[in-house]
């Protein structure tokens, strides 16, 4: 059949069980656009192309699926740049198209004309311009058997202007897929799971550490096998948030930097570590030599150079978490109870609940907003975040009972992310409450998005913990900077109310604490629109407890 | 310790920028690489001289292999192999010295190249220790220019 490049893409696309995409048109990707006009896959037009990327991230967190976004060459692309480093560093998979100059002009530094292969190099699983339409298909279907198999990762896709105006004979691609550089990893050394499950029936004090991995394979209900059968406290990383019922006895919440104390002690004292999905960030492990000094340590991950990059494994797996979990949990015997080590952590518990103080003049506290959110849509809905302090307290003081409900930017810590990921959450699962947990500062760097939001109708709840300070940065200056308060202070802002109403949305200030649950409600009930809560809090409240920067985890600030 | 690893990739425009945005960014340090063709026209052969212990050598090898375009690593250290690196010197010549320079030459088995009016360019080829021993035996008269390919290698015997 004669098809033009861009009518080829859209096939391809399809046969990848693509449905939407997010996108920013320009000049170099009018023919992909021309040919979208009537296709049936769905596009979602947003206000920056930094919103098209964050939101096909967190649909491609939210489905388990590849996300897709598209942007035209030059300034299009490299607006794409944060958003794929965000999703470099948390493993999602993702391909992003962008148009580029007809390949006559390439090299010439044509009009919009930018090397975002080059760009993108150090950000992406794998990237490729295209160089034929002829090629075409057989990239498209490389790219996304590279997003989505092993480590997931983003794949660049680059489309000069030329080679998606062509009218060639197109044979739609049958064969499977054979990269001679790039093997799927398939099966796992089964002597060393036997050597792991013998280290976990023996142990006394083990730990399981369990991370995003565990989502991205799907693993929620084989973890949660394993710690039920030996009775495994587990903790999460930011990331591993909604891997395993922040809600089960089991549970010891995150651990690390801002993790709860009882996560990190059990950590100190733990004789075995089960740490699953997972890469010993320096946020998690703090001062690397002290962590988990008296474990023997198994390390289960489907990226080999995850192994012994951060810390020495006794145990090493290497393959996919949920099938190495089925083999572990098959040689694993029932554990009746631990004891002594459970009665060490519920006394732990005891002692160092997770709290925070109240506030001198009477202002709203940032935490209790977190706890109604949560109360009130009972651990059902999808919380996006943006980074800084609403992030760490909603990782604290919000609850997670199933996986892919939390989407935050864990790796890179992209300011920006959350109210764009919210909109590719809810297009992803309109049935779910979405809520964007976000700060003063965060929500101004993607604020443009409301348009997309009220253009699309969804009834996104954005909660903005507005204490006009970058609250985060302020924080480290409060406590390592001697309180020199260097341009966190932005209290100079607009009024969000306004600007919702100015887009077509709902906006709503909270200043008393009496008000913060009526107005969640009524946000709540929203069915076509979005709903903006500017809620007034305690304006230095801080993020406790805390692992000073490159210290040990046993040692905490706050909290006690 | 040095690592002299051999590193098949796809014979592709990009992929020498990938290997090299990978050392840089990982901060591993490169000593010499070297790319060429390879019997097969599909496939560049890279050897590639590293410094670092083990740990560092393990993770640089399996960082290489994430790579799409990567397709096999050696790590020739591990293995009797041959290694060759070729040498260009432009040493200072007049006619007092020449024989004498001949005479080296002669030694280590090199070639005069090129011959100047108060100059000679030597050819040499041999191992990296060989190569170092060339050219400091040349250093006292002058050296005017030098320029040294970096290693190839290839394992010994049957094994590809």
């Amino acid at each position: 059949m004669k098809m033009r490049g861009a009518e080829i893409l859209l096939d391809c696309l399809k046969k990848e069980g693509v449905d939407t995409i997010f996108g920013y048109p320009g000049g170099s990707v009018l023919p992909i656009y021309d040919a979208l006009f009537n296709s049936d896959i769905r596009h979602i037009l947003t206000r920056h192309e930094q919103g098209a990327v964050h939101a096909a991230d967190a649909y491609a967190r939210v489905t388990g699926k590849v996300g897709v976004c598209l942007a035209t060459s030059g300034p299009g692309a490299t607006n794409l740049v944060t958003g794929i480093a965000t999703a470099y560093m948390d493993s999602v998979p993702m391909v992003c198209l962008t148009g580029q100059v007809s390949t006559a002009l390439i090299g010439r530094d044509a009009f919009q004309e930018a090397d975002i292969t080059g760009i993108t190099l150090p950000i992406t699983k794998h990237n490729y311009m295209v160089e034929s339409t002829e090629e075409l298909a057989q990239v498209i279907k490389e790219a996304f058997y590279i997003a989505r198999t092993n480590r997931p990762g983003p794949v660049v896709v680059d489309l000069p202007k030329d080679i998606m105006e062509k009218v060639i004979e197109y044979q739609p691609i049958r064969d499977e897929i054979n990269i001679r550089g790039y093997r799927v990893m398939r099966g796992f050394n089964s002597g060393q799971v036997l050597a792991a499950a013998e280290l976990i029936n023996q142990a006394q004090r083990p730990v399981i550490y369990a991370g995003g991995g565990v989502i991205s394979s799907n693993a929620s209900a084989e973890l949660l096998q394993l710690a039920e059968t030996r009775k495994i406290p587990v903790t999460t990383t930011l990331m591993g948030l909604g891997g395993f019922p922040s809600t089960h006895y089991l549970s010891l919440g995150m651990l690390g930097m801002h993790g709860t104390r009882y996560a990190n002690y059990a950590i100190g004292e733990s004789d075995v570590l089960v740490a699953i999905g997972v890469r010993f960030d320096d946020r998690v492990t703090g001062k690397i030599d002290t962590f988990a000094p008296n474990a023997r340590i198994i390390h289960i991950d489907i990226d080999a150079a995850e192994i012994g990059k951060n810390v020495n494994v006794h145990v090493p797996i290497v393959g996919d978490v949920k099938e190495i979990l089925q083999a572990l949990n098959q040689k694993l015997k029932p554990q009746p109870e631990y004891g002594e080590w459970h009665q060490t952590i519920d006394r732990w518990k005891d002692e160092f609940p997770m709290r925070y103080g109240f506030s001198m003049e009477g202002r709203i506290m940032p935490q209790h907003v977190i706890e109604k959110i949560y109360e009130l849509t009972g651990g059902e809905a999808i919380i996006t975040t943006e980074v800084g302090q609403h992030q760490m307290w909603t990782a604290q003081f919000c609850k997670f009972k199933h996986p892919r409900t939390f989407v935050t930017s864990g790796g890179l810590g992209t300011m920006g992310f959350g109210f764009p990921a919210a909109i590719g959450a809810k297009i992803a699962r309109p049935d779910r409450p979405v809520v964007d947990i976000a700060g003063d500062g965060s929500i101004q760097m993607n604020i443009q998005e409301l348009g997309t939001a009220v253009q699309y109708k969804l009834p996104l709840v954005i909660c903005i913990l507005n204490n006009q300070f970058l609250g985060m940065v302020r924080q480290w200056q409060s406590l390592f900077y001697e309180g020199r308060y260097s341009f966190t202070d932005i209290s100079h802002q607009p009024d969000f109310v306004k600007v919702a109403e100015a887009y077509g949305a709902i906006g709503i200030r909270v200043t008393e604490m009496k008000d913060v649950e009526p107005a969640l409600k009524r946000a709540l009930e929203s069915t076509d629109c979005p709903v903006v809560i500017d809620f007034w809090v305690e304006r230095e409240a801080d993020v406790f407890p805390m692992v000073p920067p490159g210290g040990s985890l046993s040692n905490m600030l706050g909290g006690d | 310790m040095k690592h002299t690893l051999s590193v098949t990739v796809e014979n592709r425009p990009g992929v020498l920028t990938r290997v090299a945005t990978l050392f840089r960014r990982r901060g591993y340090n490169i000593e010499s690489l070297t790319v060429g063709a390879t019997e097969n026209p599909s496939i560049s052969r890279m050897t590639i001289v590293v410094e670092g212990d083990d740990r560092i050598i393990e993770q640089v090898s399996k960082q290489l292999y994430k790579l799409v375009d990567v397709i096999k690593i050696v790590d020739m250290t591990e293995e009797r192999f041959v290694e060759r690196e070729l040498v260009l010197i432009k040493v200072k010549a007049d006619n007092n010295v020449r024989a004498e320079i001949v005479q080296i030459v002669d030694i280590f088995r090199a070639r005069i190249v090129d011959i100047g009016r108060n100059t000679l360019i030597i050819e040499a080829t041999g191992d990296s220790r060989k190569i170092d021993a060339i050219e400091d035996s040349l250093k006292p008269f002058g050296i005017i220019e030098l320029v040294r390919t970096g290693k190839v290698a290839m394992v010994r015997g049957g094994k590809p």
